[in-house]
């Protein structure tokens, strides 16, 4: 399969990330503006963590632009949606463009409200149905399960950002440069292999 | 070569290349990085005091020593460090001297969303105010200058939308020589603010101000870049950034110094455009100043806001946090834009369940919030992971103020002559910040407050800083540690015990008694934080015995994420079982201790099945 892909030559991205603190959302969002900068752009990366930490939600920025003003993105002005929780995905929908991709890992972590049963978690119909209605393009990754496979589940971020590498026209190498950049020396074998394996879910996926 | 930096990084970039010496802090989000990043360059002296003011008294006497020197906090550290502040603002420095407040439009982490530049006009000092990480790094060096220049201190005001976003800065490989030693002063008509002095130094430092005003007019970071006449932009700090994004044609008047403005530059600026608007974040603190100043400000098609009002702000909120698309929406209301002909998102219309941040599994905090939620007694409480108590199903805490509150807070309702027992929670590093006189208040005037110190063993909400009671120093460097108990005893409360965070019977049985007992009490739950790297080699996790589980759900009554109902029904009552989270369960054992039928297995018990199991295999 082919999918569209962005080039970030010819117009800005906008990147919005979210996730459940601890999920490695902000590391994810290191990368890709280290890669917008190696591609020759201005890139800008806001996160807000704190209170976010102690399992709460997560959100970070990325702004690709031959010159970047603000570091925050309107409402509806996002290019990309990278989800690294799927009611995390739903709640921040809104932010992405009409038919904008929706890079979604196939997880659910409970938050507290829902697992001392204060709650309920919405279910995966109500869940597809909802992000249809901001737009058809979106990908479910099975980032949890890959990484789980390759025996650590912190990688996940990772796979992601391969999966997320397929949808962008800049070379490989870029990408695994920048990773190197951020990850331990250590665990740098195991990134790359989350990486490749991202890249591939969506080289030869059929969905969306 | 340029790379990104945060906000906070680049401060601590720029501290360094200004050649600070000498820098003092508490931590505080946002600002917390900062001090983090400026301990690791060579040649610097880098240290956490225990609260705001120390550590700007510390800064200043190191500005006084000759040296450069830096305080950082959060935006309600400055309020601790105010009477600091005021003084070093009269009696000015030998060496340049920056305070840098780091404010939290949106309380993203704070409990109010002050804007820090009033302090700048109250205590007559100037504001400079970044709008990106390039500029915190620029402002930083220029703070230095302009305190040496003006001898004043500077505040330097970042917003957590600055401190924790990155963007390129040019870093450089050297920084200003340290300057040399110099003798200490021996100015008393400067340095020492009585009265007779200070009388003197109140028109010095008037003066200082118009002074400055003079020069806010040549100050580089103060910038106009003129596009169309139709509209022009008065701005400053990361507004700035939304400004150019959102009216790319209009005329900016950028200011890099909020406080004091330069009044010919503004005037000259607003005769040239049409209509003048002002974009700032929070207070209207540039607007109120244009409106004094007599200059017409535009103030939409059909503006609500009565301009009379003391805290009018025509066109943008005054409270929360900016951003493109509350720009747009506010300029298109006031008529400044066309409303937009593309879609405008829906909000998303599900009644989605919160996420809020919990205390973590095998927090030690957990244990005296279930206790002190079953004991039903008022709780007042402070800042820090353990505010988290309040959070459902724990519902532990009745008040939170400001750090260090929560103990006089508890002591006011006892001698009002409240009819019900109160409880104080206060985590170590509070106690330690301002938690120290008030509990001297409390054994003073023998009120009979308990006292619960919560001693996590550091500083947990900001990312685990050292602390005097940890016994180490920001470097990691082995030092003295605070002996809790013998501090209390030494100012007059004998009735103190410390226990283990864990023993969830042992907390019970001690608040139980001195709940009889009509004095004041304080007892210390130790253990550290399941988070600290020494904690982590501990973690085992425990499991649910299902043959003896019946689903009766008090275990799930101490909100514990690694806790939750399984698919598997009792067979009898028909009520989920519980389940335990072995990747999240670090085996803290409390879950296990308040279970009544004792269907969760303790470390020890499931170590056992364990290896049973691998016998049998
Ligand atoms: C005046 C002030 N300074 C700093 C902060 C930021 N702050 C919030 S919680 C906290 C640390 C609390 O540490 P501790 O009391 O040890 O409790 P823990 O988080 O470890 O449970 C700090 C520094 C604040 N809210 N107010
Ligand atoms: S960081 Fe430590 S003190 Fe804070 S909630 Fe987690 S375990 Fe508790």
């Amino acid at each position: 399969m082919n999918p569209i892909k962005f080039d970030p030559k010819a117009a800005p991205v906008n990147f919005l990330l979210t996730g459940v603190g601890g999920q490695g959302t902000i590391l994810a969002s290191n990368v890709i503006a280290e890669v917008g900068i190696g591609a020759g752009l201005d890139a800008k990366q806001a996160e807000v963590h704190g209170m976010s930490q102690r399992g709460g939600s997560v959100t970070s920025q990325v702004r690709w632009a031959p010159k970047v003003f603000s570091p925050l993105i309107a409402k509806g002005d996002s290019d990309i949606l990278i989800a690294f929780e799927k009611l995390e995905a739903v709640r921040f929908i809104d932010y992405i463009k009409p038919g904008g991709l929706a890079l979604i890992n196939d997880h659910c972590i409970a938050p507290i409200t829902v697992s001392a049963g204060n709650a309920e978690y919405p279910d995966d119909q109500t869940i597809h149905a909802t992000i249809a209605r901001y737009t058809s393009n979106a990908y479910w990754v099975q980032g949890q399960k890959i990484a789980l496979e390759l025996g650590n589940p912190r990688v996940t971020n990772v796979v992601l950002l391969g999966a997320l590498s397929a949808f962008i026209t800049l070379p490989e190498e870029q990408w695994l440069q920048a990773i190197a950049r951020r990850v331990p020396e250590k665990h740098l074998a195991l990134n790359k292999k989350a990486f490749e394996m991202g890249r591939k879910e969506i080289q030869f996926s059929q969905n969306p | 070569m340029k790379r990104l930096l945060s906000g906070n990084e680049a401060v601590a970039h720029g501290a360094w290349v200004a050649g600070v010496a000498v820098a003092s802090a508490y931590p505080g989000t946002p600002s917390t990085e900062i001090l983090e990043h400026f301990a690791r360059f060579p040649g610097v002296y880098a240290e956490w005091a225990p609260n705001e003011k120390v550590a700007l008294d510390v800064a200043i006497g190191a500005a006084y020593a000759g040296r450069r020197a830096l305080a950082t906090m959060k935006h309600v550290g400055v309020n601790v460090a105010a009477d600091a502040l005021f003084y070093a603002a009269m009696s000015g420095i030998e060496a340049g001297l920056v305070l840098v407040s780091a404010d939290d439009p949106a309380m993203h982490s704070s409990q109010n969303e002050q804007d820090n530049r009033q302090y700048a006009k109250f205590a007559r000092i100037p504001c400079l105010e970044p709008s990106d990480s390039q500029q915190a790094k620029d402002l930083t060096i220029a703070a230095y200058d302009l305190s040496e220049q003006f001898d004043t201190p500077v505040l330097l005001r970042m917003t957590t939308r600055l401190c924790h976003t990155s963007t390129l800065v040019e870093v450089s490989e050297t920084r200003l020589p340290p300057p040399g030693p110099k003798p200490y002063p021996r100015n008393y008509e400067k340095y020492v603010d009585i009265p007779a002095n200070a009388r003197k130094r109140h028109l010095v430092i008037e003066q200082r101000i118009r002074d400055l005003c003079e020069h806010a007019e040549t100050f580089p970071f103060n910038t106009v870049e003129m596009k169309s006449n139709r509209l022009g932009i008065v701005t400053a700090g990361v507004a700035a950034q939304y400004a150019r994004e959102v009216f790319p044609e209009a005329s900016i008047l950028h200011l890099g110094m909020s406080y004091p403005l330069p009044r010919k530059l503004i005037k000259e600026f607003a005769k040239k455009v049409e209509k003048l608007i002002v974009l700032e974040e929070l207070d209207p603190f540039i607007e109120s100043e244009l409106r004094l100043m007599g200059i017409d400000l535009f103030e939409g098609v059909d503006s609500l806001s009565d301009t009379r009002m003391p805290n009018a702000k025509s066109i943008f909120p005054i409270t929360g946090e900016l951003d493109p698309g509350i720009v747009r929406f506010c300029a298109e209301k006031a008529g400044l834009l066309e409303p937009p002909t593309t879609h405008r998102p829906a909000a998303v219309d599900l009644n989605l369940p919160v996420r809020p941040p919990v205390l973590c599994p095998g927090c030690p905090h957990r244990s005296t919030f279930y206790l002190l939620n079953k004991l039903k007694v008022p709780v007042n409480g402070d800042i820090g992971c353990y505010s988290l108590g309040v959070i459902a199903p724990l519902n532990a805490i009745h008040t939170i103020g400001a750090m260090g509150s929560s103990i006089a807070v508890a002591h006011g309702a006892a001698v009002a002559g409240d009819s019900e027992r109160h409880v104080a929670v206060i985590g170590d590093s509070t106690f330690f910040h301002t938690g120290v006189p008030a509990l001297m208040n409390v054994a003073y005037n023998q009120s009979n407050v308990i006292t619960i110190i919560m001693d996590n063993r550091v500083t947990g909400m900001t990312g685990h800083q050292e602390n005097p009671g940890t016994g180490k120093t920001l470097q990691g460097k082995e030092t003295c540690e605070v002996d809790i108990e013998a501090l209390v005893r030494s100012i007059g409360i004998d009735l103190v015990k410390t226990v283990s965070a864990y023993d969830v019977a042992a907390i019970e049985k001690t608040l139980k008694e001195w709940m009889k007992l009509d004095k004041p009490a304080v007892l210390i739950t130790k253990e550290e934080c399941a988070l600290l790297p020494s904690a982590r080699q501990r973690y085992y996790p425990l499991e649910v015995n299902t043959e003896i589980c019946n689903g009766c759900t008090i275990c799930f009554r101490i909100g514990c994420p690694a806790i939750s109902k399984s698919e598997q029904l009792h067979e009898v009552y028909k009520r989920p079982l519980a389940k335990i989270d072995p990747s999240l369960c670090t085996g803290c054992e409390i879950c296990a201790q308040v279970c009544p039928r004792n269907a969760i297995l303790f470390r020890q018990q499931a170590k056992e099945k364990r290896e049973q199991a691998e016998v049998k295999k």
